[in-house]
């Protein structure tokens, strides 16, 4: 229990990182997520290619090899920075492969959400005159994201546990890392690991719970 | 594909804008992959020295299938190992005693909550402490995957006796069957059928998260392909992601394609009164709230089938 005591001002600031990471990962897989689903129902063919192409190739991917790659390929050989500091780098190079990876999983779960939307809803869509992007705003896309609240949150959920992985991109700031060297100096410590398996959970169980509630008193009544 | 509803069969204006709309997405994307290939070639990514080693024999003989094959070790042994977790902690949930329900939706809750790296960092500290010294990358990998995915399938088993309708069990009860024979020979052979896509699914996801072994040094295609092959051919490394990311793509896709085909047939299958059940995690959504929306939904994928 002390070896808690001591390393948790220490683990504290790494699991800071994880739900750094994690806020701008959710903002940034969300909008990018969105843009993939538009692609992928659009009514140009090279679009729709293009989505389902992203989404099968980065869906099938090891985050770690995408996070690996991100740092390693992207950032050290290709030279993408985006800044000087190197665990601020890292993190932005973590954040950005998250996003990446993630997107396609909302992308995902949002076209499954358009796939529960009744057919009459966008045949009236149509017959009211609204074009392709006036439909999919107005009326797809809201029913759409209601329909998927809950999916959306299991998506986030595995995305906050993958924070963790942000040490095979290089950033050894977050909660595994510096669990990791407590290990090395305490050897493996029972409290430490369910110390930060709690902070998680702290974190998870909640998105869970109110994305449930979120579903029920938004589901659409048809 | 032209059948999809979200926009009308196009007349000539809306033709000459979806021309217009399909030479503006090819130029863009042209832009952006002649974007990755001018980043590449400024770098000197496309000279033939680098990508020389991916041609030879030796290569792949030294690196990439001894990884491969340690891969599909984790992944074999991990996906056999959280099958029988999952079949066990799964009945134990469905089972009527308190005693046994309980404390098996705890480890499977706990399991299921925690981040899988932090389980394979725990157990590769911990084996040497209480095992003695030696090896323990492939046991972390092995018994990390093994207790995250089994916990995961143990909830996919449970939905999938609860999958089937209830009047099955209440026919099998009312023929005189006893608790056991119930699920044996009545719920279990239909839910198995009910959840092979699931399964099939999450055996994807544990595919791809041996990669984590890469972390803890366990000898998996991301290891000796990313990491040691890199070092042995200077300035390989994007060409041996590229690589190594093909392969990993072509394995999960297979495997996906095998989901995919295992759903369809389940779902004209008539040897169970289950419908197949979403796959965990998945972004499948259940058709609770709308009965009936599954086939009359707006997927433009649909059209193709």
């Amino acid at each position: 229990m002390e070896d808690l005591i001591r390393y948790a001002p220490d683990l504290a600031l790494g699991f800071l990182e994880n739900i750094k990471l994690s806020i701008v990962a959710a903002i940034a897989s969300l909008i990018l997520g969105t843009v993939l689903v538009a692609m992928r129902v659009s009514p140009t063919p090279v679009l729709r290619a293009a989505g389902t192409i992203y989404v099968n190739i980065v869906r099938n991917t090891p985050l770690t090899l995408v996070l690996a790659f991100s740092a390693l390929g992207l950032s050290d050989q290709l030279g993408l920075v985006f800044s000087d500091v190197p665990t601020t780098n890292s993190f932005w190079i973590v954040a950005m492969g998250l996003s990446a990876y993630t997107a396609a999983f909302v992308c995902e779960a949002l076209r499954a959400g358009i796939n529960t939307v009744p057919l009459g809803q966008a045949e009236a869509a149509r017959a009211i005159g609204l074009t392709f992007m006036q439909s999919l705003r107005m009326i797809i896309l809201p029913q759409a994201f209601r329909a998927v609240i809950a999916p959306l949150g299991s998506v986030m959920i595995a995305m906050v546990k993958n924070t963790t992985v942000a040490t095979a991109g290089g950033f050894a700031m977050d909660s595994a890392s510096k669990m990791k060297e407590a290990f090395d100096q305490v050897g493996a410590s029972i409290p430490i690991f369910l110390g930060i398996v709690v902070a998680f959970m702290a974190v998870t169980l909640p998105i869970g719970f109110f994305t449930g509630r979120l579903a029920r008193r938004l589901a659409v009544a048809r | 594909m032209s059948t999809t509803v979200l926009f009308d069969a196009p007349g000539p204006r809306a033709r000459v804008r979806n021309g217009l709309l399909t030479v503006i997405s090819v130029v863009a994307v042209a832009a952006v992959l002649y974007g990755i290939y001018r980043g590449f070639d400024a770098k000197g990514q496309w000279e033939g020295k680098i990508w020389q080693p991916f041609l030879q024999w030796g290569t792949w003989e030294t690196f990439i299938l001894p990884g491969l094959l340690g891969t599909l070790q984790a992944a074999v042994v991990a996906a056999v190992l959280a099958l029988v977790f999952g079949a066990v902690f799964g009945l134990a949930r469905l089972s009527d005693h308190a005693w046994i329900r309980i404390p098996a939706g705890v480890v499977v809750e706990v399991f299921r909550a925690i981040p899988l790296l932090l389980l394979i960092f725990f157990i590769f500290y911990l084996a040497p402490a209480v095992l003695g010294g030696g090896d323990y990358t492939f046991i972390a990998v092995v018994l990390g995957l093994m207790l995250y995915n089994g916990s995961v399938l143990a909830e996919v088993v449970r939905a999938g006796v609860h999958a089937v309708p209830r009047g099955q069990s209440e026919a099998a009860f009312a023929v005189g069957m006893r608790k056991n024979q119930v699920m044996r020979l009545v719920l279990l052979p239909q839910a198995v059928t009910a959840m092979m896509p699931a399964i099939v699914s999450q055996l994807v996801v544990l595919l791809k998260d041996t990669a984590l072994g890469y972390i803890i040094a366990y000898v998996d295609l991301l290891n000796t392909g990313f990491k040691i092959l890199p070092a042995a051919f200077f300035g390989s490394l994007i060409p041996a992601a590229i690589v190594i990311g093909i392969i990993y793509v072509a394995l999960n896709m297979a495997l996906s394609f095998l989901a995919t085909w295992l759903e369809r047939r389940s779902r004209r299958s008539r040897k169970t009164a289950a419908a197949p059940i979403a796959a965990p995690g998945s972004a499948e959504v259940s058709v609770g709230a709308g009965e009936g929306t599954e086939d009359a939904g707006l997927g433009p994928d649909r059209s193709v089938e």
